[in-house]
């Protein structure tokens, strides 16, 4: 597929451009601005925006006292250090308080790449979607990201926004008018198997799909770009209509999407599932590509787990 | 606004003891608490709300131009509510109701069950950059109130407690107080004996924070420390109250056993005889 920007660059990009529609949102970030591209709102928005040092646990408490006092705090910082540092102020002084903070978890999964284990967020969807009343997003590409920016930004309450380092398969080449937060969107009609992707699976299934149809297997795909709240009533219809269910994620397999995907279909719609994620193991160094090989993260393994479940059908 | 509760410093003396005898009451109630710390910090509470120290105004709870008071140590939130009880934010018969179920008035605050608390605590470590982000706010939106947030000494054993400070410092944030209650215990000890972090105000002001220190029994000297706050520009405050867990009641002073068991009958007959 056609690569686009990667997703924490449409990140920037949104902030930027929010910072001028919405005059109260503020941005924070950990030192880590040139990266998460924070810094393209700094260079528009110095006034509004924070960088708060390497101190993620203080960022979360200062982004929630800014959004009791009527502010849109946007904080930004790595996935693994914003989700893992910050935890326990996400939990008390954000989730417990209902506190109208954002959170940009940028660099998430394996395909950060040669920094290694320290810097791969592949936790964070588990623990964001285990702070209660947080919507979870992860944006498939750049005009997902800038329409999830946005959608985060009018709602009210807690918001996890999860984006990559790599540049992303364009998803939508017209772009993407309007993010709605908790529905699911079909990327791809099929019949047969369903998969439910996110991030940069959903391009990986689109590549799987594409191939399965020469082999005579019509595929769905789902792109379920906010997973909490969950989009139930996409899940029943795609276990009812296709049969058979495959979930794709950069993430450990506890705490995942499919589980939650799992939980969906068994109380509903019993079929056929199968789950491509990362497993329960810490990844290593390489380049993002090797990485996902390695891991079992291509449209190849989609494509296996895809025909293992037409199998069990 | 301009609504302040201003009382004379016998009158605050006073109202101290009747924050205390709450404390001992509510505690003895809901027959767990952490009376100790509630004790050590009933004269700053009553300073603060009734010394003419916080802007607030009851009748208008979220004002947007109010004062801000956070509880940090908030297992010793017994003595804000008792405080705010008294100042009439609501009745003081549901004082009674701490800590049961389908209160509002939880074991550690909840800003989403008691929406008059200014941060949901009680996780150590967490007041101070709750605090930071609504001074931030306020020189953003131009606004004169102050934040001031209670940490207690055992609590500034956490690490977030000191990115807070480097924080504060940093933006000049002369419109935040940190009141420490430096009471010198912690749940399982003497802060000598865990984790000794002396010296106390050196490390406040190593971390470019205007330092007062205070007797924090002794409410002319609560209060010409607050004064002394006000008039303080571009650095935060550290307003350090030496103070001594358990006071007020002789046989809870001092005594760290106390910490965070409630009073039999008997001995919540015993404290509001001394408090009477």
């Amino acid at each position: 597929m056609q690569l686009g920007k990667a997703t924490r660059e449409a990140y920037g990009e949104a902030l930027a451009a929010l910072g001028a529609e919405m005059p109260e949102v503020v941005v924070l970030d950990a030192d880590l601005s040139k990266s998460t591209m924070s810094k393209k709102f700094a260079d528009k928005f110095p006034d509004r925006f924070f960088n708060m040092g390497i101190s993620e646990a203080n960022m979360i408490g200062v982004a929630s006292g800014l959004a009791a006092c009527g502010k849109v705090p946007f904080a930004s910082s790595f996935a693994t250090f914003l989700i893992c540092k910050g935890f326990d102020q996400l939990r008390m002084s954000v989730a417990y308080q209902g506190e109208n903070v954002k959170c940009c978890g940028t660099h998430a999964g394996i395909s950060i790449g040669e920094d290694g284990v320290s810097q791969q967020g592949i936790e964070d969807l588990a623990l964001a979607c285990a702070l209660n009343g947080f919507t979870v997003l992860v944006p498939a590409d750049e005009a997902e990201m800038r329409a999830a920016v946005k959608a985060a930004a009018l709602h009210k309450g807690p918001v996890y926004i999860r984006a990559g380092r790599p540049k992303a398969p364009i998803i939508y080449p017209d772009g993407k008018a309007e993010f709605v937060i908790g529905k699911a969107d079909t990327v791809r009609a099929g019949t047969d198997v369903t998969v439910i992707g996110i991030g940069l699976l959903v391009g990986a299934a689109v590549d799987a799909a594409e191939a399965l149809a020469a082999e005579g297997l019509s595929v769905r795909v789902i792109n379920m770009a906010c997973i909490k709240p969950l989009d139930a009533d996409a899940i029943v219809v795609a276990a009812q209509e296709t049969g058979a269910i495959v979930v794709a994620e950069e993430h450990i397999n506890h705490g995942s999407l499919g589980q939650a995907v799992a939980q969906v279909v068994a109380a509903n719609c019993p079929v056929p599932m199968g789950f491509v994620n990362i497993g329960d193991r810490y990844a290593e160094s390489g380049t993002p590509d090797e990485l996902m090989v390695k891991y079992g993260l291509t449209a190849n393994d989609v494509a296996a787990a895809v025909r293992a479940v037409a199998k069990r059908k | 606004m301009t609504v302040q509760h201003e009382l004379p410093l016998a009158a605050l003396v006073d109202k101290a003891r009747v924050l205390r005898r709450h404390v001992v009451e509510m505690i003895t109630a809901a027959k767990s608490g952490h009376p100790g710390g509630s004790l050590s910090a009933a004269d700053l509470l009553a300073a603060l709300y009734f010394g003419g120290v916080l802007r607030h105004d009851p009748a208008r709870p979220h004002d947007p131009d109010r004062d801000r008071f956070i509880m940090s140590k908030g297992h010793a939130v017994p003595v804000l509510y008792a405080a705010l009880a008294e100042a009439g934010y609501f009745p003081v018969e549901q004082l009674a109701t701490l800590r049961k179920l389908n209160s509002p008035l939880q074991g550690h605050p909840s800003k989403v069950d008691f929406p008059i608390m200014e941060a949901s605590t009680g996780s150590l470590g967490m007041g101070l950059s709750v605090g930071i982000g609504m001074a931030m706010a306020g020189k953003l939106n131009a606004k004169d109130y102050k934040v001031y947030v209670m940490l207690g000494d055992g609590e500034s054993e956490e690490g977030q407690v000191w990115e807070a400070a480097m924080s504060a410092a940093a933006r000049k944030l002369d419109n935040l107080v940190m009141i420490l209650d430096f009471n010198k215990f912690q749940l399982d000890g003497s802060i000598a004996d865990i984790l000794d972090w002396t010296p106390v105000p050196e490390k406040w002001a190593a971390f470019g924070w205007h330092v007062i220190e205070v007797d924090g029994h002794d409410m002319a000297d609560i209060l010409r420390g607050f004064a002394e706050a006000r008039t303080v520009t571009g650095k935060p405050v550290a307003f350090i109250a030496h103070t001594i867990k358990g006071a007020g009641v002789s046989f809870i002073a001092g005594n760290n056993d106390w910490h965070g068991r409630a009073p039999s009958a008997d001995e919540c007959a015993k404290a509001l005889a001394e408090l009477a």
